[in-house]
């Protein structure tokens, strides 16, 4: 192991780093973005549910070295096509856990809800929206920390990010570099995963008192 | 679209089906590695999630340890474990089962845990053991989240079988990784084409167990009448 190369190699690494947390974030935002509304038609239309959900397992079943080699023409060789790519795959994670947790909302409360004089847009976002968070923070989780870890194979079509140091590791058959990429990179995850925790406590805070 | 028909053509010559480099033995390969590493890890994940769901012991230190296995990048792993062994499976089998536990085991607690405590008491006070309690309640009516993570684990393992050919080995990832650097851009979408549907293959096997175990649940469980 050459310990020195990781004090040699600082600014690399943190290049790489913010590249990584930028793709990530962005990733994270368009799927969010297209998810909500996907989720409400998939939770209002029944019919419409199977087709978007189909439609998203696609998307998600494409590997994401080919998906990323599709976007490449229209997006151009840059971080572009990954953030397209790994939004894409938040998608059937995202799409799935909101359908399911407003279908976990107990009837009598959208019922009390209505009683109460709520019209349908203001009980989905004021009574069924809160009450699903839960089921759609575990989605989120689950698709922040898929894609940083996805975010690496975004390298491999010149996107930069920590996986770069997959790469050039491979290529030089240098151990630390890998490990460092290893390491930072599920430290990341931890750092994001703790933060949409808290976040999600401060957002609904009736859920912090267990089950 | 000249790279439509290129593929089209690709896929559809009988020559590249056939042989050591052939279409077929590339995807009887992809799912080997696939389903081994699926079975291994339900082996692994299956009893854990049920052990936390039902005693709710540990559930924080197991769901995390889950999140971290699934924080790893896959891709840096097999860059990894591919120097203790060149050429050999396991280690990338290995990698692959550490990518579909965590969400087969987090899938697993979440389905016991959903489990109404009502319905639960309602067993226990009707004399049934913990044990019975487990197998006759909990796990029939958490078996569509169950299922729901095994179906989520065997997608990404199609998936990400793809990254093994990177290592040198086989499976449907050799069309993408070699169409990449040599053979030509058809090539890399024939193997796109065909992972995608292996992979819908498999969802939609999946989609149907959960449609019968529902409707087996709604059998047994709504009333009649």
């Amino acid at each position: 192991m050459r310990w020195d190369w990781l004090a040699d190699n600082g600014d690399k690494i943190e290049r790489y780093l913010t590249q990584h947390v930028r793709m990530t974030l962005l990733s994270l935002l368009l799927g969010t973005v297209v998810a909500v509304p996907l989720g409400i038609v998939g939770h209002r239309l029944r019919r419409a549910y199977p087709v978007i959900l189909v439609i998203t397992s696609i998307l998600y079943s494409i590997p994401s070295i080919a998906l990323f080699v599709f976007l490449i023409p229209s997006l151009g060789l840059n971080e572009r096509p990954v953030v397209v790519g790994l939004a894409s795959y938040t998608l059937v994670i995202l799409v799935r856990n909101i359908v399911e947790g407003l279908r976990a909302v107990p009837a009598p409360v959208r019922e009390a809800a209505s009683a109460m004089g709520y019209g349908d847009l203001r009980r989905l976002f004021q009574v069924e929206f809160p009450l699903a968070l839960p089921a759609i923070v575990a989605g989120l989780r689950v698709a922040a920390v898929s894609t940083i870890s996805l975010v690496s194979v975004g390298a491999l079509v010149g996107s930069g990010g920590l996986g770069q140091l997959f790469i050039e590791a491979s290529q030089i058959d240098n151990p630390i570099e890998t490990w460092a990429g290893v390491v930072l990179t599920v430290l990341l995850a931890l750092a994001l995963d703790l933060i949409i925790v808290f976040g999600a406590r401060l957002a609904a805070p009736w859920t912090r008192a267990g089950r | 679209m000249k790279v439509i028909s290129d593929t089209f053509g690709w896929l559809t010559t009988a020559d590249h089906w056939w042989g050591s480099d052939g279409i077929v033995h590339r995807l009887a390969q992809h799912a080997q590695y696939s389903i081994e590493a699926l079975v291994l890890a339900c082996i692994i994940a299956l009893p854990i999630g049920l052990t936390i769901g039902h005693s709710r012991r540990f559930a924080f230190l197991a769901l995390n340890g889950a999140g971290i296995a699934r924080a790893l990048p896959t891709f840096g792993l097999l860059v990894l474990v591919f120097r203790i062994e060149p050429l050999a499976l396991w280690p990338v089998l290995l990698v692959l089962v550490v990518l579909a536990a965590p969400s087969i085991l987090a899938n697993t607690y979440a389905g016991i845990v959903s489990v109404d405590p009502d319905v639960v008491d309602a067993a226990r006070g009707m004399g049934m053991t913990a044990r019975q309690t487990l197998w006759r309640v909990e796990i029939p009516l958490a078996l569509p989240l169950i299922l729901t993570g095994i179906r989520s684990a065997a997608t990404q393992l199609i998936a990400t079988a793809t990254i093994a050919a990177y290592v040198a080995l086989g499976g449907l990832g050799r069309f993408i990784v070699d169409g990449l650097s040599v053979r030509g851009y058809y090539v890399v979408v024939g193997g796109a084409v065909l992972v995608a549907t292996l992979a819908l293959i498999s969802e939609g096997l999946f989609a149907l167990a959960i449609i019968f175990a529902r409707r087996a649940l709604g059998a047994t469980l709504s009333p009649r009448g």
